[in-house]
């Protein structure tokens, strides 16, 4: 049970490859950090692995199968920015309830306030709304969850109660997770190996 | 701001309404020439005075401008219904339509309006059908590459992405995401198209390609008059022209301030 | 004497529901700190906070709804409006927070050059590449042609060439990788020893406690400390404020816990 990557590669509109053969595996349960420079593809390798974007070269597994075309995807993904990962036009409780009703245990562990459901997402903070934003991507069907940059732009007091609770939905659910972060002390902190982009791309 | 963008929006409606009430009030007497009320200028009984056959200048004004809205808004549906259509294939029916699609655009665009209008006008054969034909045909590449634009940004915003991400289809996303966006930006872009496709009837007229002079059109009374002008009968050219400006202008007003009021940026101010 | 005053500053942004009542949302409350000549005084909070906020209003650019009280005093000056315009560019200098404020179609010497008020700009301009570390065949190329890192470099040599007394660095470091952001903190420290304030705006309390001075902690628009940039250390127990100590244990390189009640 693992999701795997398989000398996944993506070229460039300018035919240069951003990265090439790269092998990865995030087994069930397992939570892994990715770390290297701004611009080096971790994002790009982040929405191939979701399913968002295909590679030039290369496959991407889920449990030994190609990943779905449609439907509930079983890996989701959670942007560093959350006021673009919602709908501007749609309240609060419809974001979240989009793809799933999220029960009353997820969202008291995410400390999310029922009171907000009826506000707008301009209306909410940057930390109150990337936790509807993961609430929702939450789903019993999510087997893999990518955390790319998710708490970059909150303060340390937010980010630190976000990953308690993520890691122990992941840890209960056994579910696996990919972290992209600069921050070398939070992947310390949080992952059980991490893995320096550098190394594959140069 | 929203109370006086809501207050502009009303007097615009009144000030189109008003000459489609008139247009339908006053009797159609004031269209017959009247002999012994020749080249009068205004006055009570006739407020806008009278041309050269006696026919009452207010009449032929109000409904020479019913006759131009209604062109108008013939010509601005159709367009707007083109550019939609052309709009939403170029976006989702893939590169090879997109291309064309957009160079087509860039075509009409890079001709002046005016000459593609005469142009059409004339192969179309003139009367009310050919000026409806080539205003329809002229005024959506602008509205069409707006919409084109919009649907291509909207279907790499994230939110639509995770949309797909939670397993819902592509008509969900197209009606409860898509569209609630495109929807005012289309309704805005469609009503902004009024004012212009008038002005260029109006033009079409007085250049003699448009309506036939027995049809009370504005275009018609202003050609018309440019005879009498320097005969000193001022009141023929102005007030026709000036209620063209007036109606011209309401429209624009009215557009512009129904995109202040549900310009999403702007939605929550 | 201190080169920047503020006192008791307030900010509120004033505007309308849709029945026409005014709403005043205050965003800094009752703020008063100083910076002197030579010292990097670090502004914390998050996003949200009113930090970046605190720095429009010393260069005059916060939006015309907004309601200000308080006083500000420049190098014994108050500062009025006026005056905010007259020293903006050569006595305070903004480095922005993002490399798009640069001019993409000026080669960034020319840029660098404009931004000179003392000397020749072509010479100042090479001795200020040569502080940076910023090859002189960089003069002659445009922004797109630079890495992320350069680009930065550029802009505070921009800063550093006006010769203003005060600088206000607005979240310089978020998106550089971490030899870059170092690099930069590291000019930053050079451009203090030399006798210019500097005013450090940040979410990162670890960069602040690294080479500020003082670090002032904002949290929702208020002032919870000013703290040495010395008590930043072990558990914080020299930290007064609650929320300060809360925001260095919930680092990850720290007890990375979280205290109820104080997030956002």
């Amino acid at each position: 049970m693992k999701l795997e990557a398989i000398g996944i590669g993506k070229q460039l509109p300018d035919k240069s490859w951003l990265f090439r053969s790269i092998d990865l595996s995030i087994r069930q349960g397992e939570i892994v950090g990715l770390q290297g420079a701004s611009g080096s593809g971790k994002s790009s390798l982040c929405r191939i692995l979701a399913g968002m974007d295909s590679p030039t070269e290369g496959e991407v597994r889920i449990n030994g199968h190609l990943l779905p075309k449609r439907g509930y995807h079983p890996v989701q993904l959670v942007y560093q920015h959350p006021e673009h990962a919602v709908n501007p036009r749609w309240k609060v409780g419809a974001i979240l309830n989009e793809g799933w009703q999220p029960d009353d245990e997820l969202l008291d562990a995410l400390h999310i306030d029922r009171s907000w459901f009826n506000r707008w997402p301009s209306e909410l903070s940057g930390g109150q709304l990337q936790r509807i934003c993961i609430a929702r991507s939450l789903s019993p069907h999510t087997s893999y969850l990518l955390a790319d940059e998710m708490t970059t732009m909150l303060d340390a007091i937010t980010q630190a109660q976000i990953w308690k609770t993520a890691l122990q939905i992941a840890e209960r659910r056994k579910m696996g997770m990919l972290v992209v972060s600069h921050d070398r002390a939070l992947l310390h902190k949080v992952c059980d190996r991490v893995i320096d982009f550098h190394a594959w791309t140069v | 701001m929203k109370r006086s963008y809501l207050l502009t929006i009303i007097s615009a409606s009144v000030l189109l309404v008003v000459p489609l009430l008139l247009a339908a009030l006053l009797s159609s007497k004031g269209l017959l020439s009247q002999l012994d009320a020749r080249n009068l200028s205004p006055s009570w009984n006739h407020l806008f005075g009278t041309d050269w056959l006696g026919r009452d200048m207010l009449t032929r004004t109000m409904k020479g401008l019913a006759l131009s809205i209604g062109v108008g808004t013939a010509a601005s549906i159709s367009s707007a219904i083109i550019a939609c259509i052309l709009g939403l294939i170029a976006a989702t029916l893939g590169k090879t339509a997109d291309r064309i699609i957009t160079w087509l655009i860039d075509c009409f665009l890079s001709v002046p309006h005016l000459v593609l209008l005469i142009l059409i006008a004339f192969a179309a054969g003139g009367g009310m059908k050919g000026v409806i034909l080539a205003l329809a045909l002229t005024h959506w590449p602008s509205l069409a590459r707006l919409l084109r634009a919009e649907i291509l940004a909207m279907k790499v915003a994230p939110y639509v992405i995770i949309s797909k991400q939670l397993g819902k289809s592509s008509w969900w996303i197209a009606t409860r995401h898509m569209l609630p966006h495109l929807l005012p930006q289309f309704i805005v872009g469609a009503l902004l198209m009024f004012p212009h496709a008038i002005l260029h009837e109006a033009a079409l007229t007085f250049l003699g390609m448009g309506l036939s002079p027995h049809q009370p059109a504005i275009g018609i009374i202003l050609s018309e008059s440019m005879k009498y002008i320097s005969a000193g009968m001022w009141w023929l050219a102005v007030f026709p022209g000036l209620c063209l400006f007036i109606v011209v202008r309401a429209f624009d007003m009215l557009a512009r301030s129904l995109y202040s009021i549900i310009d999403p940026s702007r939605a929550r101010q | 004497m201190h080169l920047l005053d503020i006192h008791q500053l307030s900010i509120a942004f004033e505007s309308y529901d849709f029945r026409m009542r005014k709403r005043t949302m205050p965003v800094i409350r009752e703020l008063s700190l100083s910076v002197q000549a030579g010292e990097i005084l670090a502004i914390v909070g998050a996003s949200g906070s009113g930090k970046s906020l605190l720095a429009h209003s010393i260069l005059g650019l916060l939006p015309e709804h907004a309601a200000i009280s308080g006083k500000l005093t420049f190098d014994g000056q108050p500062l009025t409006d006026r005056r905010m315009r007259q020293l903006r560019g050569n006595q305070i200098a903004l480095i922005p927070q993002s490399v798009q404020y640069l001019n993409p179609l000026m080669r960034v010497g020319q840029q660098v050059e404009e931004a000179v008020r003392i000397g020749n700009p072509k010479l100042e301009r090479q001795k200020v590449f040569e502080r940076f570390r910023l090859p002189q065949a960089a003069a002659a190329m445009y922004p797109y042609q630079l890495s992320g890192g350069m680009a930065r470099r550029v802009l505070v040599c921009i800063a550093a060439v006006s010769g203003a007394k005060l600088i206000i660095a607005d979240e310089p470091t978020p998106g550089l990788d971490e030899q870059v952001a170092q690099d930069t903190l590291l000019v930053f420290q050079q451009m203090a020893d030399q006798g210019t304030a500097i005013l450090f705006i940040t979410h990162d309390l670890t960069a602040a406690a690294q080479i500020a001075d003082r670090v002032a902690v904002l949290h929702s628009g208020e002032l919870m400390e000013i703290a040495p940039a010395s008590s930043f250390t072990g558990e914080g127990t020299a930290l007064v404020h609650p929320y300060t100590r809360a925001l260095w244990q919930a680092l990850p390189q720290n007890q990375f816990i979280h205290v109820k009640g104080w997030q956002s």
